[in-house]
């Protein structure tokens, strides 16, 4: 079992044709993704490789059945990209873009809202259910079918948490990364739900950074509603306040958003917290033995 | 993007949101010169630097005759203003904003922003004008009006009324602050503000309201939609280091505050992370820098001189966990960087991931000294000796 993505996933990639769309619509082919589509307008009826391209979303939907999008599209027209894929109500938009103006992503948020879709980032590594479905730009390789579903807010730390489960003979069942933006699709209630209703996810890793206050509201309703068990990991302790820290998200605003309270919250609602990365596969191992 | 009052003035005056008369100056001469077309006194002189606490720090004043004028305009012009956004070692004054003294009834804070968790523009407003908007926060969250519009609706007159209600304008005034709020919201979103702040707002004797203060703060990722704001970027105002690091697109921010330890990291997540395991490993991390996934040799070598161009830095983790960017390249680049620019100090390498032992035998033919660790774990373990 797994969360959104699996074997019959059906993909279709917008902006398949530039430079990244190929490069990592061939590493997904690779990993074994079933991808139907691609959408670049203007090169409807070309082939990328063995897919299909298509000028709209739609045409692609009504052709290949694709029900997920994976989207590479640049960040001045990511946000049309993302409403194209809600408005062939694709169920599943995973975009990948990094850079675009929150201006964009609140017009995004308002207008999916209510549409049978669900988005998953922007500025995100993407979706896996090792061994079935790989839609993003992880590296395939590092992961392992096993039973800790992974959330995060950073594309590395993701990483750097799968190579720690691999490692500890545990596996993943799902990894999602939700982006480092301020406005995203998902955030981490979405995922922790999912993997609390899901049998084959033993335990949950939870990685966030500073910046926002999802971690608090995570840690709450991990509390209220999550009975598996939950490591938790927070970067940017030692950020300084009014920075920017490479993610468009990652900042402390006052007294808001810092690591501390993140950590203290997760502590107090009973997540097992890991302080220092370096003993991340330690404290996972133990948690989850 | 932060921006500095006398140019968010200027916006401010193009959109309709009214401001206090006045101009900037870059010497005492111009600022004389703004003060006599003003005409008449008070006047004030405020110091332009890119931080908030300007009046408590001695750079805001209000000059009753000309004596009054020429001893501020002197004193704060060129003085190194430090306030508690500056940090210990304040920044140097370069610019004045001359502006005619106002009649003030009343102070008010406003603000435009949009709210991550909600997805929607926020106005906020108090009454409290003139104070720190985070203490009114949390000691008086009471005071602080909240109007919340969604930005497929856009601003709707219910959300004016909903703002100048809560903040008691009187009905003389209401006009004036309606109009106001609308130019400031339309500013706002067309200009992809990440903030416009106001504090305070005054409501003046005359029943006018207008913008004594006026902060904008831009997205970043937005500029490449408004290359006006884009010139206002005053490389003065930023680290030296970090402008030269944005020549190269490495995403460097200099961490100050007496760090020992240079990093260098892909992703942003584990940059952040990892200036956290240098702090638990007994070190101090000088800095913040971020590769990215497709970075090249050439940035490599960039990020690694300037790394080694601190003083202070004692010795360097490089922290690669290989996906896109693969570790032969990495180690390439380093092998390369270290060739050309020297080892000054102490180089320890983790690296994970993609072609990890193509890499690691790249670092280990190179002859050069630099360390090799096992995980992070180790690197955390030979950092603490290196700079011991």
């Amino acid at each position: 079992m797994s969360i959104l993505v699996n074997k019959d996933t059906k993909l279709l990639v917008q902006g398949i044709t530039g430079k990244e769309g190929q490069f990592h619509t061939r590493a997904c082919v690779e990993y074994g993704t079933n991808v139907v589509a691609g959408v670049t307008p203007g090169k409807g009826g070309m082939m990328m490789d063995d897919v299909p391209v298509f000028n709209s979303v739609k045409d692609a939907v009504v052709k290949t059945g694709a029900n997920a999008s994976m989207i590479f599209v640049p960040p001045p027209f990511a946000a049309d990209a993302i409403m194209e894929a809600a408005d062939a109500e694709v169920p599943l938009i995973v975009c990948i873009t990094e850079g675009i103006p929150v201006m964009d992503m609140m017009k995004v948020k308002n207008y999916i809202q209510g549409k049978p879709v669900r988005l998953i980032g922007p500025n995100c590594p993407g979706i896996i259910t090792p061994g079935e479905c790989k839609i993003g730009i992880m590296p395939g390789k590092i992961h392992e079918p096993g039973r800790i579903g992974v959330v995060s807010r950073s594309g590395t730390l993701t990483y750097e948490a799968v190579h720690a489960l691999t490692l500890a003979g545990l596996g993943q069942t799902t990894c999602i990364g939700i982006g480092g933006d301020p406005v995203n699709g998902t955030n981490f209630i979405d995922c922790l739900s999912r993997f609390q209703a899901d049998d084959a996810t033993e335990g949950i890793v939870m990685i966030g950074e500073i910046g926002g206050n999802a971690e608090e509201d995570a840690a709450e309703y991990i509390k209220a509603n999550v009975t598996k068990p939950v490591v938790g990991f927070i970067a940017g302790l030692t950020a300084p306040p009014g920075r920017r820290m490479g993610h468009a998200g990652a900042i402390i605003s006052g007294s808001s958003g810092t690591g501390q309270s993140k950590v203290e919250a997760m502590k107090a609602n009973g997540i097992n917290v890991c302080e220092n990365l370096a003993y991340l596969g330690d404290v996972c191992a133990e948690t989850f033995k | 993007m932060k921006i500095h009052e006398y140019q968010a003035k200027e916006l401010f005056r193009k959109h309709g949101v009214a401001v206090p008369d006045g101009g900037v100056a870059f010497s005492v001469d111009e600022a004389k010169a703004v003060a006599d077309k003003l005409g008449e006194f008070p006047v004030v002189v405020k110091a332009q630097i890119h931080a908030g606490g300007r009046g408590k720090g001695g750079g805001v004043k209000v000059a009753k005759d000309a004596a009054d004028f020429d001893q501020y305009a002197n004193e704060i012009l060129g003085m190194t203003l430090v306030t508690k956004q500056t940090g210990p070692e304040g920044k140097l004054v370069k610019k004045l904003l001359i502006e005619q003294g106002l009649n003030i009834a009343k102070e008010l804070y406003l603000s435009i922003l949009p709210d991550r968790a909600t997805a929607k523009m926020i106005i906020m407003a108090s009454e409290a004008g003139g104070m720190d908007i985070e203490e009114v926060a949390e000691k008086t969250p009471e005071k602080i009006i909240k109007v919340y519009v969604d930005p497929l609706l856009g601003l709707m007159p219910y959300h004016l009324r909903s703002a100048a209600f809560g903040l008691n304008i009187p009905k003389e005034a209401m006009k004036s602050f309606t109009t106001l709020l609308k130019n400031l919201y339309n500013l706002a979103v067309s200009y992809d503000c990440s903030m416009v702040e106001i504090n305070p707002l005054v409501l003046t004797a005359e029943n006018e309201v207008i913008a004594l203060d006026a902060k904008m703060d831009f997205d970043d990722n937005a500029l490449y939609r408004h290359k006006d704001v884009a010139e206002y970027r005053d490389l003065d105002e930023e680290d030296p280091t970090e402008v030269e690091a944005s020549q190269y697109q490495l995403n460097y921010i200099h961490l100050g505050g007496g760090g020992n330890v240079g990093n260098m990291v892909n992703g942003a997540g584990l940059a952040m992370a990892t200036m956290d395991c240098i702090k638990f490993a007994g070190g101090n991390p000088v800095n913040f820098l971020d590769v990215g996934g497709g970075a090249s040799a050439e940035q490599i070598e960039n990020g690694f001189r300037i790394l080694q161009s601190d003083p202070n830095v004692k010795a360097i983790l490089i922290n690669i966990f290989g996906g896109i960017l693969r570790c032969d390249r990495l180690a390439n680049g380093v092998v390369q960087a270290a060739k050309k620019v020297g080892m000054k100090v102490p180089v320890i390498i983790r690296m994970e991931g993609t072609n990890l032992e193509e890499g690691r035998k790249i670092l280990a033919d190179s002859g050069l000294s630099l360390i090799n660790a096992a995980d992070l774990k180790d690197a955390a373990q030979k950092l603490t000796e290196a700079i011991q």
